[in-house]
């Protein structure tokens, strides 16, 4: 509490010019960066794992499994920086029991709720189930009992079933890419719909937090395979790998042309607001808009992947390139959360100033904190990949599905 | 070709009357769902309806009525936390502005621009303009800030979560996070006053009587008249939050 207040005097002797009094604390910190970085990252590992299953394309066959468990290891954590923002972390659930019906947050639980538990649940459960019969008779101990249960003590692992299985696995795809949007959209709408905000109100927020989410995800994945190939010593697919490269490109061409327009737009109507965000713009979002966000997270990804779409190194070197890029990409879009999400709360909404945010490094809102929740995922993927490791499948061929 | 057009088969009714039934379940049930038109729908208020005036030319900017609301109300007395406070502007000869509220005016002011340099110089005393279409109401996640029948805008704090979201959707910045309960904090236009027939702390205080309030439904109440004989004007009128503070004399750079 002291420490806080004491935090809050040394904010008001840097504040540039006026702020609202109730301003001087900065509302939202690094956690709720995370949380539409993490929601991100699930969507988009779910539509990489989609293109597979859905629109059949083969050749990401290598990566189905790992998109999956990523985006479930992911959205498993997705709410714990959200929970522990909040004043009374204790409370959380009266999201889940008296939603609000015109609050775009109440309506979260809902939709994080179907996605988790109806479509990347269902769908790695009927995915895997048959895998996991086969394993619990072939394993003994903690494993055997974990499979066991998992399958929910199914044995029928006939044509018949594994057929069914399939086919409820195929519709459960189908409703989840329209989710995968919808929860990601519907995050960047959370801040889209806040009028009284002019860096965040703005009709393409959800459709741009869409593009840069598929953007996240699919960089995500692909750095993991490439990763867990070198882990694994395994060779890595360079036609799957290439694959995944140019749906990167396609997709981050999009998202550089939206946030483009964004920009394009406010300048070129230069609102009442225009001043005071052209400022925050040139001033003490310099270096995580223009260098991290667009250099380093779009421009260069771009460049690099459009020049592979014309000549390719050889494999050695793009494996390395690709995985450089992936780790390029994901820092660029975590710093445009952080762009949209503290940008939006160091200027005034009177436009006549400017508070500033220094991210501490302890305590619940400190970057070591922030850090923990970006690292528990990857410790829940590293079990999920050795309970249900997707190379060890027996190879199903999800185009055989349609008659 | 014609008679074929013409004819309705037993089954072409049926079908169009099932999606016809189908159409109208579906639209009253999205009837209900009144969620999305919040802000959409302008509120017919019927009984008291409060609403709140300020006459800038009348305020002297003592700040005693910042001062009276924290100590009504147990405001927390850091710098960082106001329901009520007051700004001074002072419109420099070359047209910039400078705004200051130091301490929230509590303290008093000190004029920083040197006096040569002054075009004009006034105060905006500050609270929540308690919004008809209020967008904290709006994005409460579980309806802990709520309008009341007299369009007050208040705060459940045995509900509230603390998620903040309420204090990014102010575009007034009226609402603060208490630090000692972790809840949102804000003008309750002194309710419990009210109920007792008393004015508002700040109303009570104000030596100028520059804050004036009262039914806005009523023909004959102080405020009706107070609007009838000033030009007034909410802040911010471009985001259509239905603000009930209505000021007299404001400046155009006044945000």
């Amino acid at each position: 509490m002291e420490q806080h207040l004491q935090d809050l005097y040394e904010v008001l002797s840097k504040v540039d010019g006026y702020v609202y009094p109730n301003e001087i604390e900065l509302n939202w910190s690094i956690l709720i960066v995370l949380y539409p970085y993490i929601t991100g990252l699930v969507a988009g590992a779910f539509i990489l794992a989609s293109l597979e299953r859905i629109f059949k394309i083969r050749i990401l066959k290598p990566t189905y499994g790992i998109a999956l468990l990523t985006a479930f290891s992911f959205m498993l954590v997705a709410t714990m920086p959200l929970v522990s923002h909040l004043g009374k972390p204790l409370r959380a659930y009266e999201i889940m029991i008296t939603p609000h019906s015109s609050s775009a947050m109440a309506i979260f639980g809902f939709v994080y709720l179907w996605y988790l538990m109806v479509v990347l649940f269902l769908e790695i459960w009927f995915d895997y189930r048959r895998d996991m019969v086969i394993w619990a008779g072939e394993t003994t101990g903690f494993k055997r009992f974990m499979y066991r249960l998992l399958s929910l003590w199914t044995t029928d692992i006939s044509p018949k079933s594994v057929a069914l299985d399939n086919r409820i696995g195929y519709i459960v795809t189908v409703i989840g890419v329209p989710s995968a949007f919808l929860l990601h959209g519907y995050v960047g709408f959370i801040f889209g719909s806040i009028k009284a905000n002019p860096w965040w109100s703005t009709v393409l927020m959800p459709v741009i937090f869409l593009f840069s989410a598929m953007v996240s995800g699919i960089a995500l994945v692909m750095g993991i395979y490439i990763i867990l190939s070198k882990i694994r010593r395994q060779v890595i697919d360079m036609n799957c790998l290439d694959t995944i490269a140019r749906y990167l490109f396609y997709i981050l061409i999009i998202d550089f042309t939206l946030e483009g327009l964004d920009q394009i737009h406010r300048i070129y109507v230069a609102e009442e607001s225009f001043e005071a965000l052209h400022k925050l713009v040139f001033g003490q979002l310099f270096f995580t808009l223009f260098i991290v966000q667009g250099f380093f997270g779009t421009i260069l990804p771009l460049l690099t992947l459009g020049t592979f779409q014309f000549y390719k190194p050889r494999a050695e070197i793009r494996k390395v390139i690709y995985l450089v890029l992936s780790v390029l990409i994901l820092i660029g879009i975590f710093f445009m959360r952080w762009n949209v999400v503290i940008g939006g709360q160091l200027f005034s909404k009177s436009f006549y100033g400017y508070t500033s945010y220094k991210v501490g490094m302890i305590g619940a809102e400190g970057y070591l904190m922030a850090a923990i929740w970006l690292i528990v995922p990857f410790l829940i993927l590293s079990f999920l990949l050795w309970l249900l490791p997707p190379w060890k499948k027996i190879e199903t061929d999800h185009g055989n599905l349609e008659e | 070709m014609k008679k074929e057009k013409t004819k309705l088969s037993r089954r072409d009714f049926f079908s169009a009357g099932t999606a016809l039934a189908g159409g109208v379940a579906i639209t009253s049930v999205l009837a209900g769902y009144d969620g999305l038109l919040f802000a959409a729908v302008t509120p017919n208020a019927k009984g008291i309806w409060y609403g709140i005036g300020i006459d800038i030319n009348k305020c002297i900017g003592c700040g005693k009525c910042a001062n009276a609301c924290k100590l009504e109300n147990n405001v927390p007395q850091a710098p960082f936390y106001f329901r009520s406070w007051v700004e001074q502007y002072t419109i420099k000869n070359d047209g910039s502005i400078v705004v200051e509220s130091p301490n929230g005016g509590i303290d008093g002011f000190k004029q920083s621009v040197p006096d040569k340099d002054i075009f004009k110089s006034f105060f905006v005393p500050k609270m929540c303009n308690h919004c008809a279409k209020s967008p904290c109401t709006q994005v409460c996640p579980v309806g802990a800030t709520f309008e009341t029948e007299e369009g007050i805008v208040l705060v459940d704090e045995k509900y509230c979560i603390g998620c903040r979201y309420c204090v990014q959707a102010c575009p007034y910045g009226c609402r603060y996070i208490h630090p000692d309960k972790g809840t949102v904090d804000k003008c309750t236009l002194c309710f419990h006053r009210l109920k007792k027939g008393l004015k508002p702390a700040c109303f009570e205080i104000c030596p100028t009587k520059a804050r004036i309030f009262g039914d806005l439904n009523d023909p004959g109440s102080e405020i009706n008249y107070f609007l009838k004989n000033h030009n007034c004007m909410v802040i911010k009128p471009n985001l259509n939050t239905g603000s009930k503070l209505f000021y007299n004399a404001l400046n155009p750079e006044v945000r």
